[in-house]
């Protein structure tokens, strides 16, 4: 794949993101938030289960790690509190739409070998932590209802703000010249 | 409470002005939880001997990392870890993995 090819695709991922939230509705109930919340946590655990198969970066791999781990806690803790409020997660088009997106991404990044994944995921996680963490920001953490989901879903954002500056280290991290266009 | 096992990097820690693990301490404890991704408090200031705890009463593991990686305290979901100041000086820290978390050691004598 040529440089062009993955900076194209780099910024398809971020378009691809953006557009997802974009759909969402102005104000989402709880059992909507709730679903699109767990989804967007599900996508990165599957993305980062691939970045296991595909990647020998050390960084890559303890950073994927890292995602696993910090996004199964948030979830298990989501799952907890849904069944405690007794609230069914209601499917919505934005986790549609974003487990969707998450599929032609996977597909995309199963494109690409050695550090062109490497940087390719990299930098898809910082644009893909970008959007959810807007989308809490502005979106769902505003609309949410219940306190405790409130609660959860404002540490999470914590917690993925926190991914998202840990992505961006990463991205500094790898080589530049496989995803510049020059 | 579980406490982290940090005996493998006493030794590399002991000459760099903090000791991880802590059991001999003889001065004053102080106690930073770890909640919502945040230290708190943010900025403690001890004297040498003083034992530094780090409660982790968060969802997520988290670390407190000094900059220069000299010492590093992990610490799992509803588990703390311990440091004692041994030198004086400031000692600017940050979860590895969540880099936005940042937190202040002051070592006086």
């Amino acid at each position: 794949m040529t440089r062009l090819h993955i900076a194209l695709l780099s910024a398809g991922l971020c378009l691809a993101s953006q557009s997802v939230f974009a759909q969402a509705p102005a104000k989402p109930t709880d059992p909507q938030i709730a679903h699109i919340a767990y989804t967007a946590g599900q996508i990165d655990i599957q993305v980062a289960e691939m970045a296991l198969k595909n990647s020998k970066n050390k960084d890559v791999r303890a950073f994927a790690n890292d995602m696993i781990r910090d996004h199964k806690a948030v979830n298990e803790k989501a799952l907890a509190l849904v069944k405690k409020l007794n609230v069914k997660p209601e499917d919505n088009d934005t986790s549609r739409s974003l487990m969707q997106q998450a599929q032609a991404k996977q597909k995309e990044l199963s494109a690409l070998k050695g550090a062109a994944f490497d940087k390719a995921y990299a930098q898809n996680e910082v644009a893909y932590h970008q959007q959810v963490n807007a989308a809490l920001q502005s979106t769902l953490i505003p609309s949410a209802t219940n306190g405790e989901l409130k609660d959860l879903l404002s540490t999470g954002l914590k917690i993925f703000q926190g991914h998202q500056q840990h992505a961006e280290h990463l991205v500094t991290q790898l080589p530049s010249s496989s995803s510049s266009l020059r | 409470m579980a406490r982290e096992n940090f005996t493998g990097i006493f030794l590399a820690l002991a000459a760099l002005g903090l000791t991880v693990g802590g059991g001999l301490a003889a001065g004053q404890s102080h106690r930073i939880v770890i909640k919502a991704a945040s230290y708190d408090p943010a900025q403690v200031r001890v004297h040498i001997g003083d034992q530094i705890e780090w409660d982790n009463q968060d969802i997520v593991a988290h670390t407190a990392t000094v900059a220069n990686k000299a010492w590093e305290v992990v610490m799992g979901p509803g588990r703390s870890g311990r440091i004692v100041a041994q030198s004086p000086g400031r000692f600017d820290y940050i979860c590895r993995y969540h880099p936005n978390m940042k937190g202040e050691i002051i070592v006086e004598p």
